[in-house]
């Protein structure tokens, strides 16, 4: 039995991470060791006790290596109607040979050093941030240049396996020049039944007036585990979009934090929650509005069904230069058993006077009035419920600016659901 | 077409409905007035099959079925039609996607095939001129921001797409003013003929100049205390309803 607050756990992983990038590593394992896995009742991992997850899950905490992919897997995991471009990873590396080159773009994998990998998402803000960045093996480098506008989406595309070791760390540096324009899809493939831990970073150096989207899916199943950091720089006049939405999950933790930079820029994060089973999603976000005349919006949609759990932990932090700031966060939650439950947190601190900021909670059921409505004019109870749930998450749907993606994720949502309308 | 028998309901325990008779036939139009909180809803509600009132004892049998052994959505399908006292919003749910899902559910239980986008907007078009309903209204959310009489006569637009045999209509006529009264009752009568049945709830007689009833019932406490017909309506528009009231309270002494 692993004792995972002694640290001993990941040591083999430390060990056998590459020789690159040493003196990020050594910094990264040195926080880690000093911040030391979450212990029960951490503040911060107060209602997703990850390392006990992990202690009873994980058998075998090496990293697991990557493996082959053929062309067909890649083609029959993209979204019906897909038009874009395509980055395959096995188990975290990046594989170009497998991956199509982008006009115009930088692409690489993470061993070449790039000297600032780390400065956005810093190891000593999260412990898994720490690990990462002290074991992570195969990553990838994106760098759009300036002005160049991306017509078509990059879907980062993940296979994972848990092969001869069930740790995966992914890890990748973005970069999008001054003025530039893309959009980002992040969707993971399970393949076999196995447990096992991904812990990911994503580092998202935007430019001014930059305007970057970020859709990811996580449907992995549920036996995953998985703890991710995304965060990004968000400069003058830029626009970054985050859409999340999780479906499965044994037990999944998203921090997501977005660092307002310069003045006009906008920061939003959407995401939905639709889970059953004992999946457990736990969505940490982070807005650090430290300029003035900055906009965020934040929206996460939850239905909860069997004895899943949802948690959403909102921070806003607005520092004391940060005048006109304009805040809005809103976490909306249907519980749909008894057995599910829902943590939900706004974390506001607002160190300027001249704010707008609004935030909200909410926790409650099926509106057992609208259903009844519906079924009273013949529509199915199973297919009114949908209906119903559908609606309840529209809004963020309608924040995916991509029809294949959308078409995806509704179809998803239709079928568990199970109801087609 | 319906036959209510010693319908007895409870809330929570608390007995609303407390043995109701009622026989409907094909083509008739029958009026339930009563005061407030004497039940008439709750009846509406039981018929349309609202699980919160549990039905304890009694029988209502619809066209040779067993109506309380159904699921609401079936009763709909049966052609049960419940016009709603109290609309519900729903936001998110377009008007247009909710009556197509809806048509499409109770044509499917009755063997038609499923109308294709044109066909049903035509028929829309057709059925939005019986209750002069506005496009516009329809293109938003279920109910949402509608007012009190454009969701009643949202009602009364559905009825008129769905086609059904029993009409109940809750409260249609509270909160509209003549001329969107006279609108409404238009549509219904037109929607009449000698294969369907109407059901008026209402507790004011002015409905009844509109939409003329075959039988006048009162619902007090629980149960239908006195049947007549139309002119029971205008002696209760005169009187009130305290004499029947004092009536029922005192033989019940
Ligand atoms: N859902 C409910 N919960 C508790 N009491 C109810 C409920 N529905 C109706 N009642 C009670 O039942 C009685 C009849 O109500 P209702 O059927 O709405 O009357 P009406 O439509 O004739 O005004 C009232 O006393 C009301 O308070
Ligand atoms: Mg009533």
């Amino acid at each position: 039995m692993s004792t995972l607050t002694t640290q001993d756990t990941f040591e083999a992983l430390l060990e056998s991470a590459p020789q690159n990038f040493s003196e990020l590593r050594a910094a990264g394992k040195a926080i880690y060791h000093s911040l030391g896995l979450p212990a029960a009742k951490e503040e911060e991992y107060k209602f997703t006790a990850i390392t006990k997850k992990l202690e009873k899950t994980i058998s075998d905490f090496r990293a697991a290596s990557p493996f082959s992919i053929s062309e067909n897997q890649i083609k029959e995991s993209l979204f019906k109607g897909f038009d874009g471009h395509v980055l395959v990873f096995s188990n975290g590396k990046f594989l170009p040979e497998l991956s199509q080159s982008i006009e115009g773009i930088e692409i690489s994998t993470l061993d070449i050093e790039v000297a600032e990998v780390g400065s956005i998402a810093k190891a000593e803000k999260d412990v898994f941030a720490a690990l990462n960045q002290a074991s992570f093996a195969g990553g990838i480098s994106i760098k759009v240049p300036k002005k160049v506008q991306v017509e078509k989406p990059i879907l980062l595309l993940s296979f994972n396996q848990a092969n001869e070791g069930q740790v995966i760390i992914p890890r990748y540096w973005i970069e999008v020049g001054d003025f530039a324009e893309v959009t980002f899809m992040d969707q993971s493939i399970a393949l076999g039944e196995s447990p096992y831990f991904v812990n990911k970073v994503v580092e998202v150096k935007g430019g001014i007036n930059s305007q970057i989207n970020y859709f990811r899916l996580q449907d992995e199943g549920n036996q995953v585990l998985e703890v991710s950091n995304i965060e990004t720089d968000v400069q003058a006049d830029a626009r970054f979009t985050s859409v999340n939405i999780s479906v499965s999950g044994d037990m999944v933790r998203n921090n997501l934090s977005l660092n307002l930079l310069g003045s006009n820029c906008e920061g939003n994060m959407y995401g939905i929650y639709l889970l059953n089973g004992k999946s457990h999603v736990d969505n940490h976000t982070n807005v650090d509005h430290t300029i003035p005349h900055a906009e965020s919006n934040e929206l996460y949609k939850g239905i909860f069904d069997g004895q899943s759990r949802g948690v959403f932990n909102g921070k806003i932090f607005v520092r004391q230069d940060a005048q006109k700031t304009n805040a809005f966060q809103q976490n909306n939650n249907v519980l749909l058993s008894e057995d599910a439950i829902v943590n939900t947190k706004p974390q506001l601190e607002i160190w300027a006077d001249d704010v707008k900021c609004s935030h909200g909670c909410t926790v409650g059921q099926l509106d057992e009035e609208a259903l009844f409505y519906l079924q009273a004019r013949g529509i199915d109870k199973t297919l009114a419920k949908g209906l119903l749930l559908y609606a309840f998450v529209g809004e963020v749907l309608e924040k995916i600016e991509d029809e294949s993606f959308k078409n995806h994720v509704v179809e998803l949502i239709q079928k568990r659901l199970g109801s087609k309308f | 077409m319906l036959t209510i028998k010693n319908l007895h309901a409870s809330v929570d325990g608390t007995p609303i409905l407390r043995g109701i008779n009622l026989e409907v036939k094909a083509g008739e139009v029958h009026a339930i007035m009563g005061p407030n909180g004497s039940g008439k809803s709750t009846l509406a509600s039981v018929l349309a099959g609202r699980e919160e009132y549990e039905v304890t004892e009694g029988e209502v049998i619809f066209q040779g079925k067993d109506l309380l052994d159904m699921a609401p959505e079936d009763r709909a399908r049966e052609g049960v039609f419940l016009a709603f006292q109290y609309p519900v919003e729903i936001p998110g749910v377009s008007s247009t996607n909710f009556l197509r899902t809806a048509l499409n559910q109770v044509r499917e239980y009755r063997g038609q095939e499923p109308l294709d986008a044109v066909k049903f907007l035509s028929l829309m078009k057709e059925k939005m001129k019986l209750v002069e309903i506005d496009q516009k209204l329809l293109s938003r959310s279920l109910n949402e921001g509608f007012s009190g009489g454009e969701k009643k006569r949202n009602e009364i637009f559905q009825m008129a797409m769905l086609e059904p045999t029993l009409s109940i209509l809750d409260e249609t006529d509270s909160g509209l003013d003549i001329d969107a009264l006279r609108i409404v009752s238009n549509g219904v009568n037109q929607l009449k003929s000698d294969k369907n049945a109407t059901i008026v709830v209402t507790h004011y007689q002015r409905l009844l100049d509109y939409i003329v009833p075959d039988y006048v019932h009162v619902l007090y406490k629980g149960r239908i205390v006195k049947s007549g017909t139309k002119e029971l309506a205008l002696e209760l528009e005169e009187k009130g309803y305290d004499w029947i009231k004092e009536e029922v309270d005192s033989a019940a002494v």
